[in-house]
């Protein structure tokens, strides 16, 4: 297991190298660089700006240089917001984006999956149709629908919660974006969780526990949900390092800090240190989660070894 | 006896506290919440390039000259100024009571640090060309002469004298804009590029940075050594920056912003029936206009250019584009300038009806109609607003057989096409005015102007552009020869002014002294916030 484990984590290297490599000459292919504005510059002011940021360089050494700062944990300097490192700028919106985030997750799995339970559960009947019907609308409506109602209903009409901001991180100030994250998650889930949670039930070995008399209850919870949960287990993985590293649409409509629309902002803005910094951050958290699933396969499967 | 001593301290101490918790909402903190539609990019003046950094740093830092609630020109860390004769020499009288946020007095030395700062080419400003009439600025800036050889000198440590290579009358307007705050030398030497963060930074205005959580809030607080502390009425500004315009509507509404500076103009008649007269909408100096390649054909063709530029129905475009958050415009030097008049197009006062005709007749002579139709390319940067006002172009171009094609590109890919003078034939562009003079809009379509997208080459307004700078003495006759020259420009159609900006403030009546003004600045040190 452990060797699994580093071998796993050693394989991540290259696989960062490439991405990393790609990435940055991508961005430099698009046509205009961070310093082409409504408001043009002189050719010499622009020079002085390409300068200080090593952007006169030839791209080749401009590239190692970016290498070599990146394997001492140096992300570089934003162009756009230059009172900011990339490095301070993930400080600060990271930590919020991963807690708005993961208590979407957890609430999705939460919610979703005993939605889902007790759809399977009900196969064909009232409830069932009741959480289908829920969760299809769930996830169809998209978060930039969902938001304004929040806000629209719990902020405006009903005064329970602020319309938007962080709030230093209020308890209040967090319940409409995680609710929005969460929503379609939670849709999700409950459809994952049923359909699995039905064959589960079916299987031979849930036949069995119930010829030999086990409660519903522990037919339910420890034989069944076990098998139904490997799905969930794989979309769940690739689910957290979206939810994790922020969403731009609740991040604006909300007016949240997180880093999740400088994915979309540095690339508008050509400020490609940030650019390559959501790149690298984005491709961690999706290694990470993607091994986490693999882990958990063996914990949750007796079938799955990594030996 | 220790037991009732200590008791009875202790009761009197809690009536005292009890007493100062009941007192304290005389004395509350007065908070404004400034909502603005985008993210300062820095706080340091030298590095700026956005109307939101102006926004914060007018409040942060002062100048020489300032502006008032209604941009009027103010004394700011000078206290009176004379000019020379010749008016190349300025001589500014620095205030005694002048002081940094640390207690140390702004002095002559400090301006003359910080203009040099600005135009030393490792500090990469892009502001720098703001003081570029001073003598020998341009110079440092592009690595031809020393720091030392700029034209601004300390006399004593309150007298600061500015050369300038020759007259600039708008030269004070230009000491306005934050490119032209002095900066704290003490402060810089010490912390290296940290300088600028909260709590380290030393300034001179009437509030302090305090926090900055980027796309979140900055929170500035009085700064009670400025030295008219006495008649700031806000105590602490937080400024907010939110990207959503609808969001941000109800973020207002909600009470979470005190005002807010843009409004989602596709809801203006909603806001305006809702809001009434907190939506403020009025002329702020800036031009919308299409750039026409003048140097390619047919586009080379005068007549051509002019009969496309009068079909264009600017009343359509400014009610029902853009919902009257713009105003139809035929001049390239928006209205709002003392003491000038623009040049406008000469069929601004005809009916649309016979302007269509006369357009009409134009293309038939060359050759054009529908059905042999004249083929057009409008480029634009991405935003639905400018998308609209090109598909009412292309449908209002038509019947006069011109047959226009659509190109979108983001703002960065847009913009580098046009300054590397790449080919197109008709292209969006916008121009927001620096600081209060026609030479601001008439620049840009100068010859040598990097901003000159039109290749727009004319010796007459050459001329009449350069006869207007020697003229830098006598302020009626420059703008006289400025309109002229505008005039020029206007009649060869050298840009085509679609649109004059307006400025869009949604504001709390609880706000006084947030005053309209056509460049849109309010100082905080002249507002105050009733509860």
């Amino acid at each position: 297991m452990l060797l699994y484990l580093i071998r796993r984590l050693l394989t991540a290297i290259p696989t960062l190298f490439v991405i990393v490599t790609i990435s940055f000459f991508l961005i430099r292919v698009a046509p205009g660089g961070p310093f082409n504005q409504e408001r043009g510059l002189s050719p010499e002011i622009k020079a002085n700006l390409e300068a200080q940021f090593g952007l006169n360089d030839p791209l080749w050494l401009q590239y190692w240089h970016y290498l070599k700062n990146l394997l001492h944990g140096n992300f570089g300097p934003s162009y756009n917001l230059p009172d900011f490192t990339v490095t301070e700028l993930f400080r600060e919106g990271l930590p919020i984006s991963i807690q708005l985030g993961a208590s979407a997750l957890v609430l999705a799995l939460l919610v979703g999956g005993t939605l889902g339970i007790i759809a399977a559960l009900n196969q064909n009947r009232a409830a069932d149709y009741a959480v289908i019907a829920t969760a299809t609308a769930g996830s169809t409506i998209p978060t930039f629908v969902i938001a304004p109602i929040i806000q629209l209903v719990f902020a405006l009409s009903w005064k329970l919660l602020p319309v938007g901001g962080w709030g230093d991180g209020a308890l209040l100030n967090k319940i409409g974006p995680v609710l929005t994250l969460a929503l379609p998650q939670m849709a999700i889930v409950a459809r994952l969780m049923r359909g699995s949670m039905i064959e589960s039930l079916r299987s031979h070995h849930i036949r069995t526990a119930r010829a030999m008399g086990l409660s519903d209850w522990s037919v339910v919870v420890k034989h069944a949900l076990r098998g139904a949960l490997l799905p969930i287990i794989s979309y769940a993985g690739p689910a957290a390092a979206a939810l994790l590293t922020g969403s731009i649409i609740v991040e604006t409509i909300f007016a949240i800090p997180g880093v999740g629309r400088y994915f979309v902002q540095a690339a508008l803005n050509r400020d490609y240190t940030l650019v390559m910094g959501t790149v690298v951050v984005i491709a961690i958290f999706t290694i990470i989660f993607n091994l986490i699933v693999d882990l958990l396969y063996a914990v949750v499967d007796p079938r799955v070894r990594y030996d | 006896m220790i037991h009732t001593l200590l008791r009875s301290t202790i009761f009197a101490t809690s009536l005292v506290l009890a007493g100062g918790a009941l007192m304290s909402p005389a004395f509350a903190e007065v908070v404004y919440n400034r909502g603005s539609a985008a993210e300062p990019e820095t706080v340091d003046p030298h590095k700026t390039s956005t109307v939101y950094e102006a926004h914060v740093l007018r409040d942060l830092f002062e100048g020489l000259v300032m502006q008032d609630a209604k941009a009027g020109l103010i004394p700011g860390a000078a206290e009176s100024w004379t000019i020379s004769d010749d008016g190349k020499t300025y001589t500014f009288k620095l205030r005694a009571d002048a002081v940094w946020s640390d207690g140390s007095p702004v002095t002559a030395d400090d301006f003359v640090y910080s203009f040099r700062r600005l135009e030393d080419p490792a500090t990469g400003a892009e502001y720098a060309s703001m003081l570029y009439p001073i003598v020998n600025a341009e110079e440092v800036n592009t690595s031809k002469a020393k720091p030392e050889e700029m034209g601004v000198k300390a006399v004593d440590p309150h007298t600061l004298e500015i050369t300038l290579k020759a007259p600039t009358p708008y030269f004070l307007e230009m000491l306005t804009h934050q490119a032209a705050y002095p900066v704290n030398k003490a402060s810089i030497d010490k912390d290296g590029a940290d300088w600028i963060k909260p709590g380290k930074l030393v300034s001179n205005g009437a509030f302090t940075l305090t926090e900055w959580v980027p796309n979140d809030h900055l929170k500035m607080v009085k700064n009670p050594k400025f030295h008219d502390a006495a008649n700031v009425k806000i105590d602490v500004i937080n400024f907010i920056p939110t990207e959503d315009r609808s969001s941000a509507m109800k973020r207002y509404e909600a009470g979470e912003l005190d005002s807010y500076d843009d409004l989602p103009t596709e809801q203006l008649a909603d806001l305006k029936a809702k809001f009434g007269d907190q939506i403020r909408v009025a002329p702020y100096l800036g031009t919308y206009y299409y750039a026409i390649k003048t140097d390619k054909a047919p586009w080379d063709n005068v007549e051509l250019r002019n009969a496309i530029s009068e079909a264009i129905d600017r009343d359509f475009l400014a009610e029902k584009v853009w919902n009257n958050s713009m105003f139809p415009g035929y001049s390239m030097v928006p209205p709002g300038i003392e003491g000038y008049k623009s040049a406008m197009a000469k069929f601004a006062d005809k009916s649309q009806i016979d302007r269509e005709d006369e357009a009409k007749a134009v293309l038939e002579k060359l050759g054009y109609t529908p059905e042999k139709p004249l083929k057009m390319e409008i480029r634009y940067n991405t935003s639905e607003n400018h998308k609209n006002t090109a598909v009412a172009i292309q449908e209002q171009l038509k019947p006069l057989g011109i047959e226009v094609t659509l190109l979108n590109t983001d703002t960065k890919t847009h913009y580098a096409h046009l300054e590397q003078k790449g080919d197109f034939d008709v292209a969006r562009a916008g121009w927001i005015a620096d600081y209060q003079d026609p030479e601001t809009f008439l620049g840009i379509s100068r010859k040598a102007s990097g901003n000159n997208y039109s290749n727009y080459d004319s010796p007459k307004f050459e001329e009449l552009m350069d006869k207007a700078a020697a003229a830098g003495g006598n302020p009626e006759e420059r703008f006289k020869l400025l309109g002229e020259a505008e005039r020029v420009l206007i009649d060869d159609v050298g840009q085509i002014p679609l649109l004059y900006y307006s400025f869009h403030n949604i504001v709390s009546p609880k706000l006084t002294g947030f005053d309209d003004n056509v460049m849109d600045v309010h100082p905080t040190r002249f507002i105050s916030k009733a509860e």
